[in-house]
C-alpha cells in the first residue's frame, strides 16, 4: 500500500511538472506581468488561445504570470535576461506606460520593442442610477464649487490611469484644486462599483470593460465616455467630447519584446499580431469583453508609446504627482 | 419553486456524461493539489485553464471542471494540515491547530474522517445557501463599505489572541511580526514603495503561500535535521481507518463553522482563511472550557474545516451574481469566465441560467464525489505517518521548492521562502506560534486597505470608523467576545489554584 501510495505520488508530482514546466523549446511565451486574473492576464490568454486556435502560431502558446512592481519586475526581467529572446511576448497596456512615465519602472520606454496594440477599453464616468448627477457639467459644477464634497474611486492608486483620467476632465471642467479631490482606491472596477451601489462612493472613473454588466442591468448610468465616438455597445452614453470638454482616455492592450530581438523575430510578431486582428474571432472577442478593436503596429506604434510615455509625464507633473 | 426548477434543468445539465467526467477529474485532481504545500487552489485552478481551452470545453464544463477542482483544494488543505503540520494552503491554517495533535496521539484517521465531513458539511450547506439566496446575499453584501470591513478585521485579530500557544503575549507579538512584514511593497492607495530597498521583486511585497510554505514547512525540515541528530519522535499510528462514533464528535462544530464561514465568504476579500480564522475561534471560546483546544480536540478540526469550505462556496455568490471575487480563486475564475465571452455580473443569472445552474447543481455533486473520494484516501493517508521522516522529508521539500517556484517562477521566492523557514525555526525554538504571522501578513493587509479608503472617502476624518450600523455592531460584538474570554480566563484561573 505504501509502496501504491508513494508512485501515486511520484507520479503526480511528475505531472504537476509536467503541467508547470512544460515548456517545449522555442515554443511562444506570453509573460503577464500580473497575477492570474487581470486586464494583462486575460491579454495574454485570450491572444495567446487564439494565435493558437487560429493556427499562426505551432503548439500552444505558454502563459506565465510574473507579478510585481505593476509589470516592473517582469520589465526588469525581460531587460535583463531575456533581452533577445525571438519567442516573448510581453503584455502591457496605458496603465503600464503611466508607470514608466512617473519614473516607476527600472527603465524608459526605450528598453524594449513595442510590438503592437490590439484594442482598447475606453474610460468612462460613471454615477449611481439615481444620483443627483444628472450630467457631466453637474458633476463638474459639484467639483469645482466644492472639491471635497464629491467622492471619486477607481481601480488605480493616486496618480494611476483612472486617477489622472478623471482629473484631465476635472481640468477640463475648470476645477481649481485637483489635490483636494478625494479618490479611493480599489482591487479593480467591479468592486468600486458595487461600493458606490453600496453607497460609499458617488462617482467611479475606471475601464467601461469589467463595469458593463451593471451599465447594461441599469444599476448605475454613463455621465461620459472617455472615447472619440459614441460606444458600439452603448450608443446612448454621451462622450465627454460631445459635452464640450476635449478629454479622451482610452487603456489600450498591447505587447511589448526585448530590446536586442532581431528585426526578423519582431517583424514576426507585427505580422502574426496583424493576422489575429483581421480575423473575425479577435473582433468578437475583443467586443464581447468590452474592447474597442484598434491596430497599430511596429514602428507606428512604438512612436505612439514614446509620444504616450511624454504626454503621461506631463500630466503627472502638472498634478503633481511627480516633480 | 422557480428555483427548484431553474435547479432541476440544473442537474440536467450537470448529469451529461461530460460534465460528470470532469466533476470526478477535478475533484481528484483538486484534493491532491490541495494536499500539497504550496500549490493551493489558485495554482491549481490556474493551471488547469490552458486545459479546458486545449480541450475546446465550452463555459459551463470550464467552470464546472474549475469548481470541482477549487472544492476538491479546499478538501485536500487539510491532510497535510493533519499529517505533516504543513497547511496545504492558506485556510488549512487553522486545521493544523488541532488537527496535528490529534495525529500525533494516534488519532490521525479520526482527525481526517471528522474533517472530511465538516468539509462536506460546510460546503454543502454553502451551496444551498448559493442556491437559495445567491441575489438577495449578494444585495446585501454591497453595504458593506471599507469602514465596516475595517471593524471586521480588527474582530478578526481582537480574537487571534485566544487562538494559539501558551503565552498571549507571544501570539500577540507573533501578529506583529506577521503585520510589518505585510507592509513590504507598494502601498496600494499611493503607489509608495515601502521597505523594498529599490528591489523590484519586493514590490508587490511577500506573497503568503510562499511565507507559509517557509514558515511551516520547511521550519519543519530544520526542525526535523535538529532532531535527528538527538531522536526523532515516533507517532504512534493508531487506527487507520475512523470509527463513525467520532464523526459525530465534530457535527455540532461544523453546523456552527459552516455558518460564520459562509458569512466570511459572501463578503468580496475577505475570503476563506477569514471563514476558517473566525470559525475556530468562535468555537473555541463556546467550547474550550478544558483546556483541550490546540491539543486535538476534534471541534478544534471540524470547525474550520466547514468555515473555510463554506467560505468557498459563499465566495462564488458576489463573483457570479456581481463579477466580484471574494477570493484569489474566483478571481481566477472569472477571468476565465470573461475570455470566454461570458460576463459574470447582475445579468448573468437571466442571461446564463443553464451555466449558472448547471454550475449550482455539479456543485452539489462534487460534494457527494469529494465525500465518497475521501473516505478510502483516509486509509492511505494515515499510512503516511508510517513512512520513516528520512524518506518523508525530501518530498516534503521537493514539493515545497515545485510549489512555491510554479506560483510565479521566480528564484527569488525560493530564497523568500528559505527566509521564511529559518525565521519559522527560530520562532518555533521560541515557541511562538506560527499561526498568527500568517494571519497577520494575510489579513493585515486587507485591514490596512480598508482603513485607508475608509479615511480617503472621509478625507482624514477618522469618525467615520464608527459612523455605520455595521461596524458599531460589530465592535460591540468584539468587546462582548474580548470581555467574555477575560471572564473566561480569570475563572479558570481561579479553578486551577483551587
Amino acid at each position: 500500500m505504501v509502496k501504491h501510495f508513494n508512485i501515486i505520488r511520484k507520479a503526480s508530482a511528475a505531472s504537476l511538472l509536467a503541467f508547470v514546466m512544460a515548456v517545449p523549446a522555442g515554443a511562444a511565451e506570453c509573460i503577464a506581468p500580473a497575477d492570474p486574473g487581470g486586464g494583462w492576464d486575460f491579454t495574454c490568454r485570450t491572444v495567446g488561445r487564439l494565435l493558437t486556435e487560429e493556427g499562426i502560431v505551432d503548439g500552444n502558446v505558454q502563459v506565465t504570470n510574473m507579478p510585481g512592481g505593476v509589470g516592473a519586475v517582469a520589465f526588469a526581467n525581460v531587460a535583463s535576461k531575456r533581452a533577445d529572446d525571438p519567442d516573448l511576448l510581453v503584455a502591457t497596456s496605458t496603465v503600464g506606460i503611466t508607470q514608466i512615465a512617473q519614473g516607476k519602472y527600472p527603465a524608459g520606454v526605450d528598453t524594449m520593442r513595442f510590438v503592437a496594440m490590439l484594442g482598447a477599453d475606453v474610460g468612462v464616468i460613471a454615477v449611481n442610477k439615481d444620483s443627483e448627477f444628472e450630467t457631466l457639467d453637474d458633476l463638474l459644477a459639484a467639483m469645482k464649487s466644492d472639491p471635497d464634497s464629491v467622492i471619486t474611486a477607481g481601480s488605480s492608486g493616486v496618480g494611476g490611469w483612472d486617477h489622472i483620467r478623471l482629473l484631465q476632465l476635472a481640468q477640463a471642467g475648470g476645477v481649481e484644486d485637483l489635490k483636494t479631490l478625494r479618490w479611493v482606491q480599489f482591487d479593480g472596477g467591479s468592486p468600486a462599483v458595487t461600493q458606490m451601489m453600496g453607497g460609499q462612493v458617488n462617482v467611479v472613473s475606471t475601464d467601461l470593460g469589467e463595469i458593463a454588466g451593471f451599465v447594461e442591468s441599469g444599476d448605475i448610468k454613463i455621465l461620459a465616455a472617455l472615447s472619440d465616438e459614441p460606444i458600439e455597445a452603448f450608443p446612448d452614453a454621451p462622450t465627454a467630447k460631445s459635452q464640450g470638454y476635449d478629454v479622451t482616455g482610452y487603456n489600450w492592450r498591447g505587447f511589448y519584446t526585448g530590446g536586442d530581438v532581431s528585426d526578423e523575430a519582431y517583424d514576426g510578431w507585427v505580422a502574426n499580431l496583424k493576422t489575429l486582428y483581421d480575423s473575425p474571432e479577435w473582433q468578437q472577442a475583443a467586443i464581447a469583453s468590452g474592447l474597442t478593436p484598434i491596430w497599430r503596429g511596429g514602428p507606428e506604434f512604438s512612436q505612439y508609446v514614446i509620444d504616450q510615455e511624454q504626454l503621461m509625464g506631463n500630466i503627472s507633473r502638472e498634478i503633481g504627482v511627480i516633480k | 419553486m422557480e428555483t427548484l426548477s431553474f435547479l432541476a434543468n440544473g442537474f440536467t445539465v450537470a448529469a451529461q456524461p461530460i460534465n460528470l467526467a470532469l466533476i470526478l477529474v477535478g475533484c481528484f485532481v483538486g484534493t491532491l493539489i490541495g494536499s500539497l504545500p504550496g500549490l493551493g487552489p489558485v495554482n491549481g485552478v490556474a493551471i488547469l485553464i490552458p486545459l479546458t481551452f486545449a480541450f475546446g470545453f465550452d463555459a459551463t464544463s470550464s467552470m464546472i471542471l474549475l469548481s470541482a477542482v477549487y472544492y476538491g483544494c479546499m478538501y485536500g488543505g487539510r491532510i497535510s494540515s493533519i499529517m505533516l503540520n504543513i497547511p496545504g494552503d492558506e485556510p488549512a491554517i487553522m486545521t493544523t491547530l488541532d488537527g496535528y495533535p490529534m495525529a500525533k496521539s494516534g488519532r490521525a484517521a479520526d482527525a481526517l474522517a471528522i474533517s472530511g465531513v465538516a468539509s462536506f458539511i460546510g460546503a454543502t450547506l454553502a451551496t444551498i445557501g448559493l442556491t437559495l439566496f445567491a441575489p438577495l446575499l449578494a444585495k446585501a453584501a454591497i453595504y458593506f463599505g471599507p469602514a465596516d470591513y475595517f471593524a471586521l478585521y480588527v474582530m478578526a485579530f481582537a480574537t487571534i489572541g485566544g487562538i494559539a500557544g501558551i503565552d498571549p503575549r507571544k501570539t500577540l507579538l507573533a501578529a506583529f511580526v506577521g503585520l510589518m512584514i505585510g507592509t513590504v511593497g507598494l502601498d496600494p492607495a499611493t503607489g509608495v514603495a515601502r521597505y523594498t530597498f529599490g528591489s523590484f521583486n519586493l514590490y508587490d511585497g511577500f506573497d503568503t503561500i510562499v511565507a507559509l510554505v517557509g514558515l511551516f514547512a520547511v521550519s519543519e525540515i530544520l526542525m526535523f535535521m535538529e532532531l535527528k541528530i538527538k531522536t526523532a519522535a515516533i507517532i504512534p499510528l493508531g487506527r487507520t481507518l475512523p470509527r463513525l462514533s467520532t464523526i459525530k464528535e465534530g457535527l455540532g462544530a461544523s453546523f456552527r463553522g459552516s455558518g460564520i464561514g459562509f458569512i466570511a465568504g459572501i463578503l468580496p476579500g475577505a475570503g476563506a482563511s477569514l471563514g476558517a480564522v473566525m470559525a475556530y475561534t468562535f468555537e473555541k471560546q463556546l467550547n474550550d472550557k478544558d483546556g483541550t483546544f490546540g491539543n486535538g480536540d476534534p471541534r478544534g478540526v471540524a470547525a474550520p474545516e466547514a468555515g473555510n469550505n463554506a467560505a468557498s462556496g459563499g465566495a462564488l455568490i458576489p463573483m457570479l451574481t456581481l463579477g466580484v471575487p471574494g477570493s484569489g480563486t474566483t478571481a481566477v475564475m472569472l477571468a476565465m469566465l470573461i475570455s470566454l465571452n461570458v460576463q459574470p455580473g447582475p445579468l448573468l443569472f437571466e442571461k446564463q441560467p443553464e451555466l449558472v445552474w448547471g454550475l449550482v447543481a455539479s456543485l452539489y455533486l462534487a460534494n457527494i464525489a469529494l465525500l465518497i473520494l475521501n473516505i478510502p484516501l483516509i486509509g492511505i493517508f494515515t499510512r503516511l505517518l508510517r513512512l520513516p521522516s528520512w524518506a518523508l522529508m525530501p518530498f516534503v521539500v521537493a514539493i515545497s521548492y515545485l510549489g512555491v517556484y510554479a506560483i510565479s517562477h521566480s528564484p527569488f521566492d525560493l530564497m523568500v521562502m528559505v527566509g521564511f523557514g529559518v525565521l519559522g525555526f527560530v520562532f518555533r525554538k521560541l515557541d511562538i506560534s506560527l499561526v498568527p504571522v500568517v494571519l497577520g501578513l494575510l489579513l493585515g493587509m486587507d485591514m490596512e486597505n480598508n482603513l485607508r479608503r475608509a479615511l480617503s472617502i472621509s478625507g482624514g476624518d477618522p469618525s467615520i470608523l464608527i459612523e455605520s450600523p455595521i461596524s458599531i455592531g460589530l465592535y460591540i460584538v468584539t468587546g462582548a467576545f474580548l470581555v467574555f474570554s477575560i471572564y473566561l480566563s480569570t475563572r479558570s484561573h481561579k479553578r486551577r489554584d483551587v
